[in-house]
C-alpha cells in the first residue's frame, strides 16, 4: 500500500539516506529495524513529509505523493508517531487527542474515535483530564499512539516506541499495537532491539548507513544467516 | 482617601486597556515567535483609523468598531504574509528588525497622512461622569474597560474551550509535532496575528476618546505592553491580565501623587524590579515559558 523506492535524504550537505526502499501492506505489523543512526528516523520524516527526498518516490495506495505536504499526507491516512513522544506537554491527554484528530475534525465523529482509543488504553480513559507532561513515559506513549490513531491512519508509523520503558510496558505496547493492526491499519514500528520487534512483527525490513539490508517475513529474516550474524548477534 | 480610590478606580479602567494590548502581544510572541515592536504602532493605526472616521464621517468611534476590526484583523494578516513569513526562516535578529523597521515605518506614515498634531475625538457621552459609590468614572474610561476586559476573557475562552484555541496553544508549545500532526500551521499564524492585531486596533479605537492619537503614540503601548508581558509571565495570558490591571493602577498613581512626567519612570521601576526578582514574571512559571524563547 505504501511503496517507497530508492529515496535518499540530506541534512544540509550531509547524506542520511542513501538508497531506502520499503514496502508496506496493507495490513500487520512491520518492523523497521537497524542500528543508532541507520536512518531509520530520518525515513520516517521523509515518508511523513518533514524533509524532501533528494531522489526516489514514495507511493500510497498507487499514487505518487512525493511532492505533497506533511498535512496533506496525514489527512490521506499516514501518520507519524516522532521519537521521544513529542506530546503537546502542558495539555491534558483528551486535548493531546483531539488534535491528533485535527483531519478528520470535520466528520463528527471525533468523540466515537476517543472512545475507540480509550478501549485500546483504558489507562488513557482514567487520566484523560491529567496534563500530558505529568504522567509516566509508558502512559505518554499510550497517548502519543493514540494521539496518531485519532487521525483515522491508514498507515501508523510509531518511531522508537519503546525507547526508555521497563521491559513489562515495553510488552504491553507491543500487545496493543498488534490488536491495533488487526483492526485493520498497517503500523510501521521502528525499533533497535531487532529481536524483540521480530517477534511481534508479521513484515521487517532493516537499513543500516541508509541502505536497505534486508526484506522479508519476520519468520525469514529471523532465520536469515545474514541477519543473524550482524543484527541478532549469534 | 476617596481621592487615592478614584485615582486607582482611573488606573485600572486604563490598565484593562494595556492588558488588551498585551495579550495580542503575547499570543503573537506565543504562536509566530515573533516579537512585534509595532505592536504599539498598530494600536496608533486603530486610533487614527477612529479618528478618520469620526472627524470625515461623524461615526460615532465605538460604532466605527464594526469597521476598526476586520481592517485590523486583515493588516494583521497581511503582515503576516507579506512581511512576516518571507522571514520565517532568517535569525531572530533580523525579524526584530523587521518589526522595528515597520514600526518607523507605520509612525512615518502616520506623520505624512494625519500630521504631527494631536488629533482627539471629542465626543461628550464619553467625557461625562458617572458616579457609582462617591467615585466618578468617566463613561469613554468605563466603556473601555468593560470591552477590553470582555475582550481578553473571550480571548481566554477561545484558547481554552474551542479547537482553535487548543491547535494556537499546540503551536505556542511545538510547531513541529503540530505541523506532524496535519496542523497547517502558517494558517494559523495568520489567524494568531489577525487576532493580536485586531485586539490592538481595537485598543486604539477604545482609547482615543480620552487619549489623542499622534504619530509617536504607539511607542507608549509597545514599551507598556512589552512591561505588562513581562510582569505576567511570557505565554500566560491571564498574567497579561493582571500585569495590565496592575500598571495601569501603577502609572496613574505615579501620575497623580509624583509627577506626570515620572508615569513612565514608575513603570519602569516596576518592571526592573520584577526582572531581577523573578525574572519568570510574578505569575509566570509555566513549562511553557522556556518554549517561548527567540526561536
Amino acid at each position: 500500500m505504501l511503496e517507497v523506492m530508492n529515496i535518499s535524504a540530506y541534512y544540509g550537505d550531509a547524506q542520511a539516506l542513501e538508497d531506502v526502499t520499503l514496502s508496506l501492506p496493507a495490513h500487520g505489523v512491520t518492523a523497521f529495524l537497524g542500528p543508532n543512526a541507520a536512518g531509520k528516523s530520518t525515513t520516517l520524516r521523509v515518508v511523513s513529509g518533514l524533509i524532501p527526498a533528494a531522489t526516489g518516490t514514495i507511493e500510497f495506495e498507487g499514487r505518487d505523493i512525493t511532492g505533497t505536504s506533511p498535512q496533506e499526507r496525514v489527512a490521506m491516512g499516514i501518520v507519524h508517531v516522532p521519537e521521544g513522544r513529542r506530546l503537546f506537554n502542558t495539555m491534558t491527554v483528551e486535548d493531546n487527542l483531539i488534535l491528533g484528530g485535527y483531519t478528520k475534525r470535520k466528520d463528527r465523529k471525533t468523540a466515537a474515535r476517543l472512545d475507540e482509543i480509550y478501549d485500546h488504553f483504558p489507562k488513557l480513559a482514567e487520566r484523560r483530564k491529567q496534563e500530558a507532561g505529568l504522567m509516566s513515559g509508558g502512559e505518554q506513549q499510550m497517548c502519543a499512539v493514540g494521539r496518531g490513531m485519532m487521525a483515522g491512519p491508514k498507515v501508523l508509523m510509531i518511531d522508537e516506541m519503546s525507547l526508555g520503558l521497563a521491559p513489562v510496558i515495553v510488552k504491553q505496547m507491543f500487545a496493543i499495537v498488534k490488536g491495533i493492526a488487526a483492526t485493520g491499519m498497517s503500523v510501521l514500528l521502528v525499533e533497535q532491539h531487532v529481536k524483540n520487534a521480530l517477534e511481534v512483527a508479521d513484515f521487517g525490513t532493516i537499513i543500516d548507513g541508509g541502505i536497505t539490508r534486508a526484506t522479508g517475513t519476520a519468520a525469514e529474516l529471523r532465520e536469515s544467516d545474514v541477519v543473524r550474524e550482524s543484527y541478532l548477534g549469534h | 482617601m476617596d481621592y487615592l480610590l478614584q485615582t486607582m478606580v482611573a488606573g485600572l479602567m486604563l490598565g484593562g486597556v494595556y492588558a488588551l494590548v498585551a495579550v495580542g502581544l503575547n499570543l503573537i510572541f506565543g504562536v509566530v515567535k515573533i516579537i512585534n515592536f509595532a505592536h504599539g504602532e498598530l494600536v496608533m493605526a486603530g486610533m487614527y483609523l477612529t479618528w478618520w472616521l469620526w472627524s470625515a464621517w461623524n461615526m460615532n468611534p465605538y460604532v466605527s468598531l464594526v469597521i476598526v476590526t476586520p481592517v485590523m484583523f486583515l493588516a494583521g494578516i497581511a503582515i503576516q504574509k507579506f512581511i512576516l513569513s518571507p522571514m520565517q526562516n532568517s535569525s531572530p535578529t533580523m525579524k526584530i528588525f523587521v518589526t522595528l523597521g515597520l514600526s518607523v515605518f507605520l509612525q512615518n506614515l502616520a506623520l505624512w497622512m494625519f500630521g504631527g498634531q494631536f488629533r482627539a475625538v471629542n465626543f461628550p457621552w464619553a467625557e461625562q461622569n458617572l458616579s457609582l459609590l462617591g467615585i466618578n468614572v468617566t463613561y469613554g474610561r468605563l466603556t473601555a474597560f468593560i470591552v477590553a476586559l470582555a475582550l481578553v476573557l473571550a480571548l481566554f475562552y477561545l484558547m481554552k474551550r474551542t479547537l482553535v484555541g487548543k491547535v494556537l496553544n499546540a503551536l505556542v508549545e511545538d510547531r513541529e509535532t503540530a505541523g506532524l500532526i496535519g496542523i497547517p500551521v502558517k494558517k494559523y499564524y495568520l489567524a494568531a496575528m489577525g487576532i493580536g492585531i485586531s485586539l490592538a486596533g481595537i485598543a486604539g479605537t477604545l482609547i482615543i476618546p480620552f487619549q489623542a492619537a499622534y504619530p509617536l503614540v504607539g511607542a507608549h503601548f509597545t514599551l507598556l505592553a512589552f512591561v505588562v508581558v513581562v510582569l505576567g509571565g511570557l505565554g500566560n495570558m491571564a498574567g497579561s491580565l493582571l500585569g495590565g490591571l496592575i500598571l495601569g493602577i501603577v502609572e496613574t498613581l505615579a501620575g497623580t501623587y509624583v509627577d506626570p512626567a515620572l508615569q513612565q519612570v514608575a513603570v519602569f521601576v516596576v518592571f526592573i524590579i520584577v526582572l531581577i526578582v523573578r525574572p519568570q514574571g510574578i505569575f509566570g512559571g509555566s513549562a511553557r515559558n522556556a518554549e517561548v524563547g527567540l526561536k
